[in-house]
């Protein structure tokens, strides 16, 4: 009787073994999935700008820039710039995004006095990411092979020619405060 | 006919009295407005406004009129903040920077207070640039007028 009951323990039938399989299956498609749509969730604008941090400070000075209006109305939102394309990279940076995440529930800048006191620190890390990854979000839609000098002004042929091109130095190095304002510069290289 | 209108507006009157005394203040009232030289708008009206001028985007520097002119700005400033936090027209025409963008250099007067003292940067009452330096447009003269500009300046 015992023994009966085991050998019926240890050979489940083929079609137990599929319909485990089965459900594995939809199981990682139904998980992998929902985690990518979260993930896309977070990547969009009015999730950034939802907390009021973001809406009322960065948000509000970014749309004054170039990037938010223009003649061409091609616009760039907060996670063009801020999260990498490449899906590893942007895992990375969701990680480190964890420690905003920290900063919000402990109410770090829940003040506009608050965010222009952390402001150059927080400006001094994305710099540093940027410089990092050689402006590459920069370079998702500002390609140098494919920038025509004859277009551009006597003063962006000569900088661009000349350091942008020999690789001295990358878009962000002196392309700072384009799309927020600027903490204090005190220090800062080239201001 | 002639009858039927006259009796038609005594109507009109005796019903509404009121209504045709405020419209005959109103008349008298004086719009005022003034006259311009970008024409003559009453105060009760709002006049289109100016077609905004294009900014010239990139031009070799433009010479002065009259001595002591402040040069006018030959390129474009959209962004260009100058604020307590950053001066964004010195990090191209600061005395630092000039050499290595090839733009012109600010003069030694913007480093003097006003007592005439000598600042080891620039002196604060010389800091917003945009105050004496402006964009050019190229805007008609809303005036005529005879001015020649200066020929040791560098004008043709």
């Amino acid at each position: 009787m015992l023994k009966n009951m085991w050998t019926f323990l240890k050979s489940p039938s083929s079609a137990a073994m599929w319909f485990i399989l089965a459900i594995g299956f939809a199981g990682g498609i139904i998980f992998w999935g929902g985690f990518n749509t979260a993930l896309e969730v977070t990547n969009t604008e009015e999730f950034c700008i939802s907390c009021h941090e973001m809406q009322d400070n960065v948000y509000e000075e970014y749309r004054e820039t170039i990037h938010y209006a223009n003649r061409s109305g091609v616009r760039a939102t907060c996670p063009d710039c801020h999260v990498p394309k490449k899906w590893t990279d942007k895992i990375v940076r969701k990680i480190a995004a964890s420690k905003e995440v920290w900063g919000k529930l402990t109410g770090l800048i829940d003040t506009r006095e608050e965010f222009v006191d952390h402001r150059r620190a927080m400006a001094e890390r994305e710099w540093k990411r940027m410089k990092d990854n050689d402006s590459l979000e920069c370079r998702n839609c500002h390609n140098f092979e494919y920038m025509d000098f004859t277009e551009q002004g006597n003063r962006s042929v000569k900088m661009h020619s000349d350091a942008l091109a020999s690789g001295e130095k990358t878009c962000i190095d002196c392309h700072k405060g384009i799309a927020h304002e600027l903490p204090d510069m005190k220090g800062v290289e080239n201001w | 006919m002639k009858l039927l209108s006259l009796l038609v507006v005594v109507a009109t009157l005796s019903i509404n009295p009121i209504a045709k005394a405020e419209e005959a203040a109103v008349t008298n009232v004086n719009p005022g407005g003034l006259t311009t030289i970008r024409g003559a708008a009453p105060l009760e009206e709002t006049r289109e406004a100016e077609r905004l001028k294009r900014v010239i985007k990139d031009k070799n520097p433009i010479a002065r009129n009259y001595v002591h002119q402040p040069p006018v700005v030959p390129h474009q400033t959209r962004g260009y903040r100058v604020d307590l936090n950053s001066n964004k027209c010195l990090t191209c025409h600061s005395w630092k920077h000039a050499a290595e963008t090839g733009a012109t250099k600010i003069s030694l007067t913007h480093f003097e207070t006003r007592d005439g003292k000598t600042l080891s940067d620039v002196s604060p009452r010389r800091y917003f640039c945009s105050q004496c330096h402006v964009t050019q447009a190229d805007a008609a003269p809303l005036v005529e007028n005879t001015f020649e500009p200066v020929e040791s300046l560098g004008n043709e």
